[in-house]
């Protein structure tokens, strides 16, 4: 372990947002950007540990938290780019900014998470075939590399570098600042659409429809669901509420509205979820039915309804959860999905949240998740046999010439990993072996999955 | 939002510090940060102004300069109009223990933590009598309440503090002035990240805002948490004899 110039605090057990795996750690937190400067060698920057796995987890040295750096620098209005420090989180971003009439222009499905760690998974959201991700709006960043120099990343200046950070999972370096090009919206309101689908087939047409497509768009999935209802589920579709479709009397359209937080106080017991969520969906699904208009949502309900339920992770208990999240080419996708959730029709692993979503074009992040096809993720309350039928999943995901998530993964093997990224590891390690030879940025995920030559 | 007044923040880059002028900009009052770190100043000038769209402007601050600390006031007091409320939220230590093998090093510490607040307090007092109108107030601590061999420097100087608040705090009684002393049980900063044994550690924006909150509300003496009060009334009544033999 380095000796650190500033207090550090030793943690027995720490996880990311599935608790699953734990390690020890050794924690740092800079107060303030001339501090972080102080830390050199042997790191892992951790934002708001929202990635569910061990991207963010460094038994082999410490871990620096950057909550403490949230700053926001500047804005300029005509282009609405955001300069801030990269500790800040999106809630952070959305109170300052939706009552000034603008919102992210990608967001995940939580607002508690950090604009370092959003550049390093480089997130997607639903709005991902249309927006891309997080990094396409990302105008600049400034980055310090393992030699302790700081650069300023972007398409135009050091592109490698930017390229290499973008879904870089941190391994590139301590992201200090981020430019975020944010989007302009006339109310905080959304325009929603929900509509049923009898099969992942319909499910996966109304969503490549231009017609039944939308700016936002993403199927709930029911994978309790078997042969001739596999994967229905119920198709939510959205765009931003322009003025003029509020009503009259609504006096302030920007204003925020926040969601009462709910929090959930202790681990639920390991067995309360598969019959309380079959029965919740089966409810949720009837009354879908035959929904023919739209409705009205204030933005935050529609984004992120799990952060209502603070710590949702503890629903699933002590033993944690797994989040598997998988992205298919076009080519198979609908031959690859019904295998997919064929398999987990058929298995006893069941999951409450299972999203089914199309992609856009890929971005030029060395390492980033998205491809353009489907992408289908759940997570899976951790159990007897979960790791084994997840190596099957794996599996097919190979066969139909597809990828995984590594802000959500806890378990991938390095040899299916490097299956899955044969085509694009070899330059990712190239850029690592350049920008930090010594393999000072690690950490547990990096050495997993051997992204290191 | 009404103009409620000018308000000034000295030791301003601390996250309490911070979150109450967050809390204060919110409320409408324009913000004055000073501190050493200008550059750290900048940079929360510029989160400020994007989280409130308050106006704010930093000042240079020197805790040391004991003979400017008028000069430094008045300057502030020009510079921002309306100038109606002080919060000095000044202090750090090094540990105890390494004021205890080098002696020489507490001097200019128990300036900067007591004998230059104390005299830029003085000043805002004498400001604030002759306009009838304003706040004064410091983050004190609890560590102020009793003498402690862990930290008894650091303590002495907020003791030190909150005394000279009661005092401020008789003078302008009735004269339209309120003086109100926070003090924060363990806050979750940098001071106590890596300390053994705290638990329960309160978040800096959580006191930070319940401090502006007290002190718009003309409080007298604020614990933050409020289960301070009762501990520290229970360690406060521990007899010496008794107190000295204590290791904690």
């Amino acid at each position: 372990m380095p000796e650190l110039p500033v207090s550090s605090r030793d943690v027995e057990s720490l996880g990311g947002w599935g608790n699953y795996p734990t390690a020890p750690a050794r924690l740092v937190r800079p107060e303030k950007m001339s501090e972080l400067r102080l830390l050199k060698g042997g790191q892992i920057p951790r934002g708001m540990g929202r990635s569910y796995g061990d991207a963010a987890l460094n038994s082999e040295g410490a871990t620096i938290l950057t909550t403490r750096l949230n700053r926001l620098l500047a804005f300029e209005p005509i282009t609405g780019v955001l300069k801030a420090e990269a500790g800040t989180t999106l809630d952070e971003v959305i109170h300052a900014f939706v009552p000034h009439g603008w919102f992210l222009p990608v967001t995940p499905g939580t607002r508690y998470c950090s604009l370092g760690g959003c550049l390093a998974a480089d997130v997607h959201g639903k709005n991902h075939h249309r927006a891309g991700t997080f990094s396409s709006h990302v105008t600049e960043a400034v980055v310090r590399t393992a030699d302790g120099e700081c650069r300023t990343i972007s398409r135009e200046e050091n592109a490698d570098l930017f390229w290499a950070t973008a879904g870089g999972m941190g391994l590139t370096g301590v992201i200090e600042e981020v430019s975020l090009k944010l989007h302009p919206i006339e109310t905080a309101y959304m325009d929603v659409r929900h509509t049923r689908v009898r099969t992942y087939v319909e499910a996966m047409d109304l969503m490549a429809d231009p017609s039944t497509d939308d700016d936002y768009s993403v199927t709930w999935v029911d994978c309790f669901a078997k042969n001739r209802s596999l994967g229905r589920g119920i198709a939510m579709t959205a765009h931003h509420m322009v003025k003029g479709d509020l009503p009259l009397k609504m006096e302030e359209p920007l204003k925020l509205k926040v969601p009462k937080e709910k929090a959930v106080p202790f681990d639920f017991p390991n067995w309360a979820l598969n019959s309380f969520t079959l029965s919740f969906f089966n409810s949720i699904y009837d009354w879908a039915k035959g929904r023919k208009k739209s409705f009205r949502a204030p933005i935050l309900d529609y984004f992120y309804p799990l952060d209502a339920v603070h710590h949702w992770n503890r629903v699933y208990g002590k033993r944690g959860f797994v989040q598997f999240q998988c992205a298919i080419p076009n080519d198979g996708a609908r031959e690859g999905m019904g295998k997919i959730l064929g398999a987990i029709a058929e298995g006893r692993h069941a999951s409450f949240l299972a999203v089914l979503k199309r992609f856009g074009p890929r971005e030029k992040g060395l390492l980033s998740f998205p491809m353009e096809g489907w992408t289908l993720s759940l997570d899976l309350p951790m159990k007897e046999g979960l790791l084994d039928f997840l190596k099957e999943l794996d599996r097919m995901v190979i066969d139909y010439g597809g990828t995984e998530y590594l802000a959500k993964d806890a378990r991938l093997e390095a040899a299916a990993f490097h299956q899955m990224e044969e085509g694009r590891l070899p330059a990712f390690r190239e850029a690592l072996a350049r920008f930090d030879p010594e393999g000072k940025f690690a950490s547990d995920l990096s050495r997993r999955l051997e992204l290191r030559s | 939002m009404n103009d409620q007044g000018a308000a000034l923040i000295v030791g301003a880059t601390s996250p309490i510090a911070r979150a109450a002028a967050i809390e204060l900009a919110q409320r409408g009052w324009r913000i004055a940060l000073a501190g050493r770190d200008m550059e750290e100043l900048a940079r929360l000038s510029a989160d400020l102004q994007l989280r409130t769209d308050a106006e704010v402007k930093t000042f240079a601050y020197d805790a040391l300069d004991l003979d400017g600390q008028g000069d430094f006031l008045h300057g502030v007091a020009r510079d921002m109009e309306g100038l109606k409320g002080v919060l000095v939220a000044v202090g750090a230590m090094p540990p105890q223990e390494a004021l205890n093998e080098e002696p020489d090093r507490a001097a200019h510490i128990l300036s900067a933590n007591y004998t230059g607040p104390a005299l830029l307090l003085q000043h805002a007092a004498k400001i604030f009598d002759e306009q009838g109108l304003g706040w004064l107030a410091a983050i004190g601590s609890v560590a102020g309440d009793r003498g402690r061999a862990k930290n008894y420097l650091y303590g002495s100087a907020k003791g030190g503090i909150s005394l000279l608040l009661g005092g401020l705090r008789q003078r302008l009684a009735g004269r339209g002035v309120t003086v109100t002393t926070i003090k924060p049980g363990f806050v979750d900063t940098g001071m106590t990240f890596g300390m053994e044994g705290v638990k329960g550690a309160a978040d800096p924006g959580e006191v930070g805002k319940a401090a502006a909150d007290a002190i718009l509300k003309g409080k007298d003496v604020v614990y933050i948490p409020a289960k301070w009060r009762l501990i520290m009334f229970i360690v406060r009544s521990i007899p010496e004899r008794i107190f000295k033999n204590l290791k904690f």
